[in-house]
């Protein structure tokens, strides 16, 4: 079932084409993969799709219904959720502060409302649970490693019912076991029936948990392929501009 | 016997007491008492009544204002200009007062010109993006100059029809015999700790110090929380200002000149970091606490006072190195 249709979209800023007439669908339970070299457009289309930018050119359908999106939070109550590169955490809190930051459990009654602590410490542990990961969130994100940081910051797209999940670059300048644990944690939003955008230069993650491959190139959309038909070699052509385009 | 994954996540790393004992704030605490009991050994005039009045009574002006200044600190900002401000705030209420208007009157004018500082200050700092120990620098110029215009740079100290309300206010003893600006900042640090510990807003004031990027992408209102806290901060100073009118009876141009030097140091000696994101209502009292037993100590001990700036520095840098200790030892 298809989540989100992109239709001839494109991004112009001034003179220079950022995102040029690219369509595609995402659907539910699939990971894909958005590939390209810096400056091919990745980055842009994605902010499009969380609210940051507006298309100049193009519509986005939700569910058959038009996508108009000013402002990420707009976004995020279409649940469209994204985790930034640099995971957007705060150091001093801890965990479940930080996958609460912004939306606070609260209890009492009007305007006399106190943070409810109990509550969001016991769906914090239970979000962490479904991850599958050894993060606790009474502690400090400032002690946590890499892959526990990107747990916290993948459980804050879990808290509502997220329909697509953005993640820039999350696999970046982390270990090779953290790695791993992130590509888990990919595996679980799609088992969730959460439809998964995977921006990385990294080949080999791609090839690993993605369903599909979207390769960009000078923001145009040169391919869109199933990850079992397609290869690294291919792909590393269709970046590098060594193969034109493929169906 | 298997740990299992629910067993990890549910588990708590930190015991209550290796928290506490890992708290600067907690030393400070002991350093303060340690001090006390020093003095009360070592002199007769530091535990008598009057004595331990005198240093509760001192101790609150500086503490109210650092419980602001907390707020402040705690986003990563600073705010200067709160001596000069408790000068204005004190000028307006008692030249309003003087003026005949009631007491009232005069304390909503003083809060009124607090807050409406602290909204320029704010947004300045939150929406212009000045630095803000550049606006708060300005201000600390703007505020006395202010008071001097307000008060043709005199001794105010008939306050009208409510002047022994105001004195009664800032110098009486309502409960127990303790001084009512003790009682003040008892009240003001209550709220304080409920409001950085249980709201939604003190979250964000934390969030904020910590990162602010990350504080702005997550949806929370950044521009508006720092306005807030600039606000109150100059409230803090204002409510000071009002308080220590009613003890001294008279207002001059010159007081709260440098205060701004001892709240800071009140508030890092109790443990909130200047490059934000940590900070507490406790600690802005136990540093200011730790400041003023010094003061006292000197005098009783019989030492020179101008060594006084000599040993709050050493206390200063003291309670941060305690920090740095514990920050290696961390990474090691």
């Amino acid at each position: 079932m298809s989540v989100l249709e992109l239709a001839n979209i494109s991004k112009h800023f001034g003179a220079i084409h950022a995102v040029n007439d690219v369509s595609f669908t995402l659907e539910a339970g699939q990971v894909v993969g958005l590939m390209g070299d810096n400056g091919a457009g990745k980055s842009t289309l994605v902010k499009m799709i969380a609210g940051n930018f507006r298309p100049s050119h193009g519509t986005m359908h939700m569910d058959g219904k038009e996508l108009i999106l000013h402002k990420p939070a707009e976004a995020r109550q279409h649940g469209i959720e994204i985790v930034h590169q640099d995971l957007a955490l705060c150091n001093n809190l801890t965990a479940a502060a930080n996958v609460y930051l912004g939306r606070e459990l609260r209890r009492g009654v009007g305007p006399f409302r106190i943070l409810d602590y109990a509550a969001m410490y016991k769906r914090a542990g239970q979000l962490f649970a479904e991850l599958k990961s050894e993060t606790r969130p009474r502690d400090l994100v400032k002690q946590m490693s890499g892959g526990q940081r990107q747990a916290v910051a993948i459980a804050r797209t879990m808290l509502s019912q997220a329909k697509i999940v953005l993640m820039d670059e999350p696999t970046a300048a982390i270990s090779v076991r953290q790695v791993a644990e992130v590509l888990n944690l990919i595996r679980h939003l799609r088992d969730q029936g959460i439809a998964v955008v995977l921006i990385s230069h990294r080949m080999p993650d791609v090839f690993d948990v993605a369903d599909r491959v979207i390769v960009m190139r000078r923001g145009r959309k040169v391919a869109d392929k199933k990850i079992a038909a397609s290869s690294p070699e291919e792909v590393t052509g269709l970046i590098t501009g060594a193969i034109e385009q493929v169906a | 016997m298997a740990v299992t994954l629910d067993q990890t996540i549910a588990q708590k790393q930190h015991s209550f007491v290796s928290r506490v004992l890992s708290s600067q704030t907690f030393w400070v605490v002991i350093a303060v008492i340690l001090a006390c009991l020093f003095l009360s050994v070592a002199t007769d005039a530091f535990a008598t009544q009057k004595n331990l009045y005198n240093i509760t009574r001192n101790i609150t002006f500086v503490a109210i204002v650092a419980l602001g200044m907390t707020f402040v600190i705690i986003t990563g900002g600073i705010d200067l200009s709160v001596g000069s401000v408790l000068c204005l705030c004190s000028m307006v209420l008692a030249v309003t007062m003087h003026a005949g208007y009631s007491i009232e009157v005069g304390i909503l004018a003083t809060i009124i010109t607090a807050l409406a500082i602290g909204a320029f200050n704010g947004v300045l700092i939150a929406y212009l993006d000045f630095p803000p120990f550049v606006v708060t620098l300005g201000m600390l110029s703007v505020a006395r100059s202010l008071a001097m215009v307000a008060s043709n740079n005199t001794v105010v100290f008939q306050f009208g029809p409510d002047h022994d309300k105001l004195l009664a206010l800032g110098g009486g003893a309502w409960v127990f015999g303790i001084a009512n600006p003790v009682l003040y900042m008892i009240l003001l640090a209550l709220i304080t700790g409920f409001i950085l510990r249980w709201t939604k807003f003190g979250r964000h004031i934390f969030a904020i110090g910590g990162n602010e990027h990350a504080a702005t992408l997550t949806g929370v209102p950044v521009r508006q929380i720092k306005v807030a806290v600039y606000m109150i901060s100059a409230l803090s100073a204002g409510l000071a200002g009002i308080i220590q009118t009613g003890w001294l009876g008279a207002v001059t141009t010159n007081i709260g000149t440098g205060m701004e030097l001892q709240v800071i140091a009140a508030t890092v000696i109790g443990g909130a970091n200047l490059a934000g994101g940590v900070g507490t209502a406790f600690g802005a009292i136990v540093g200011a606490a730790l400041i003023e037993v010094i003061r006292n100590s000197l005098g009783l001990l019989g030492i020179n006072a101008f060594w006084q700036g000599t040993f709050i520095g050493g206390a200063i840098l003291l309670a941060v190195l305690f920090d740095r200790i514990r920050n290696f030892r961390r990474s090691d």
